[in-house]
């Protein structure tokens, strides 16, 4: 951790955490170094930092006095007198339904990606380096590909009388829709967000030694029952950053849901959008945003306690 | 006999595992590559196959909201490129060397924006950028969502991921150097010069080409900031896919697309470890 790597470590700790084996009292000159340094990181963070409580921490507290605002018959947004509304109306039964709607569709793209992602990242970790290095590349290029072209790409493939389409046809299988289904959001989603699954796993995996699951078999143990009980043990910190990965970013999808999706597949990040646009309920919509951020917030700490663990927890020791 | 049994279940398990990684290549590939052979078809109609022909790329590159938009898009993406690469390298640098008053506060902050759905921080900004416009005219001009507001909201993501991308490079960072260079009498800003900054520098070059990408490829939060004047190019592709599919947007897609794989191959070269080639 980082106090031992620390190479000059009497100026670099801070002058109001003492240390147990604090070092001789320090001389002025040395006092006077250590805050010019303390001042000199304040300085170089400021700008960056500036920044971000400008242009996030100040609409991050926007949103959320917006969502304790009163929308006006007219649309407008009216700050004076705060109250719960917006946050009560979040119980109606069309907006339970949208947001139970996001979690189902966003869960089974976590569960695809997982059965799909897995067996291919032990792929690839069991590649000799070579190839494996090569296999890799391939698999950045679409994770860093342009996210918009290939949902675009989904669309163009599955349209009516598109690729797809007239293949099945001259197969034989006849024309088949599933665009504007939810079916074709999950796959979008699938589509999407399927290398943000496999990378974890692949570190994971790649990571784990090996060894523990040839002594498994050499205590017999077949080779199923090794790679449930050693093997998926010992990438579940893989596993759980990956299933956060992807469900986060799809249960606040906007952009698949628009494109592939119909009116059937209302999401949350279509509903929330439609609030600060043709419907003009700003308020409900912040007030749903911040519902967003809370749940995504749960989830990354969820993932950081999980890290965490793996750090701590000596390989092998579950 | 046993021994024959798993060998067989040994070599149809590794079968499975070929197969599925053939299926996500597959996958991950088929889509694209139909995409880029439609882009060049001759036909109207984006589901008739007419013969080759570069004819809608012309079409695209003569269509004026088209150039607008990537004229927007390039602007955007090269300014909250330069801003967010110092901006965030500065607070990367802080945090992995200095303690300072409201470090952990910042060090917290910092991840948000990554973590954040677009579509929220693209409210985010709208709404304050609606309240920043009422305070603004108060006192002087009107003001408009456009170039600059797009700007200035990505430059509020970007800082993050490069400060992340920069912070991983710090961590492997060797200390030892810097302090023989202090020890040789090097000034602070000498030693920061000379030995740091050529040591960070792939992590650097890492972060901004991220930062470029992303500027390049976001829609949501562009969608919310852009105004009536300046939209880029992803917001208009999108909003035109809204209205149907047509062979200029086949075109387009292409184009963007062989931009965000000329930046992969950039960075992949990037990140390749130096001692490879002594």
């Amino acid at each position: 951790m980082p106090p031992l790597r620390r190479a000059k470590p009497a100026a670099a700790q801070p002058a109001t955490s003492p240390e147990p084996t604090a070092p001789a009292p320090m001389t002025p000159a040395e006092i006077a170094a250590q805050r010019r340094k303390r001042r000199t990181g304040a300085l170089i963070a400021s700008p960056g930092a500036l920044y971000l409580l400008i242009f996030f921490m100040v609409p991050l507290g926007l949103i959320t006095v917006y969502s304790f605002a009163t929308r006006t018959s007219t649309g407008r947004t009216s700050l004076s007198g705060w109250n719960l509304n917006s946050y009560e109306r979040i119980a109606d039964d069309v907006i339970v339904g949208i947001i139970a709607r996001s979690a189902w569709l966003a869960f089974l793209t976590t569960v695809l990606c997982l059965v799909v992602a897995y067996p291919f990242a032990y792929y690839l970790a069991t590649r000799p380096p070579r190839l494996r290095a090569r296999l890799l590349v391939l698999v950045m290029i679409p994770f860093w590909t342009n996210g918009l072209v290939r949902i675009f790409a989904i669309r163009f493939l599955l349209g009516s009388n598109g690729p797809a389409s007239a293949l099945s046809e001259a197969m034989g299988f006849g024309t088949f829709r599933i665009l504007f289904t939810p079916t074709a959001v999950v796959l979008g989603m699938v589509y999407g967000f399927l290398t943000f699954m496999v990378l974890p796993l692949y570190v994971a995996l790649e990571r784990m030694d090996w060894r523990l699951v040839e002594a498994a078999r050499d205590l017999y143990a077949s080779g199923s029952k090794a790679f449930w009980r050693v093997t998926v043990p010992l990438t579940r910190s893989g596993i759980v950053a990956g299933c956060v990965l992807v469900f986060v970013p799809s249960f606040g999808s906007y952009v698949v849901p628009e494109i592939l999706g119909g009116a059937k597949t209302l999401l949350i990040g279509s509903y929330v959008a439609r609030q600060f646009q043709a419907a003009r309920n700003w308020p409900l919509g912040a007030a749903l945003s911040v519902l967003v951020i809370v749940a995504m917030l749960v989830a990354v700490a969820i993932n950081q306690r999980n890290s965490a663990n793996a750090e701590r927890t000596p390989a092998g020791m579950p | 006999m046993s021994n024959l049994g798993t060998a067989g279940a040994k070599r149809s398990s590794r079968h499975l595992l070929r197969a599925n990684a053939w299926f996500v290549f597959a996958f991950l590939y088929v889509p694209i590559v139909v995409l880029v052979i439609f882009s060049f078809n001759d036909s109207e109609r984006v589901n008739v196959w007419q013969g080759l022909s570069p004819r809608w790329y012309g079409e695209a590159l003569g269509n004026t909201q088209v150039v607008s938009a990537l004229r927007v898009s390039l602007i955007v993406a090269v300014t909250s490129t330069v801003v967010s690469t110092v901006l965030g390298t500065a607070v990367a640098l802080a945090l992995d060397r200095y303690r300072f008053k409201g470090r952990r506060a910042l060090d917290g902050t910092v991840y948000l924006p990554i973590v954040i759905p677009d579509i929220t921080m693209a409210v985010m900004l709208l709404v304050f950028f609606a309240e920043a416009f009422k305070l603004i005219d108060v006192i002087g001009p009107r003001l408009t969502l456009g170039v600059t507001t797009i700007t200035l909201s990505h430059i509020a993501f970007n800082i993050s991921f490069v400060a992340v991308v920069v912070r991983a490079r710090l961590d492997q960072f060797d200390r030892t150097l810097e302090e023989a260079a202090r020890d040789l009498y090097a000034t602070p800003w000498r030693t920061f010069r000379r030995v740091t900054l050529p040591l960070i520098a792939p992590g650097i070059a890492a972060g901004a080409l991220l930062a470029l990408t992303l500027s390049l490829d976001d829609v949501v939060i562009s969608a919310f900031t852009a105004g009536p004047g300046a939209t880029t190019l992803p917001v208009y592709v999108f909003s035109s896919i809204r209205q149907g599919v047509t062979p200029e947007l086949n075109a387009i897609s292409t184009l963007m697309l062989a931009a965000s794989i000329t930046l992969v191959v950039a960075s992949l070269a990037l990140q390749r470890p130096r001692s490879t080639t002594p």
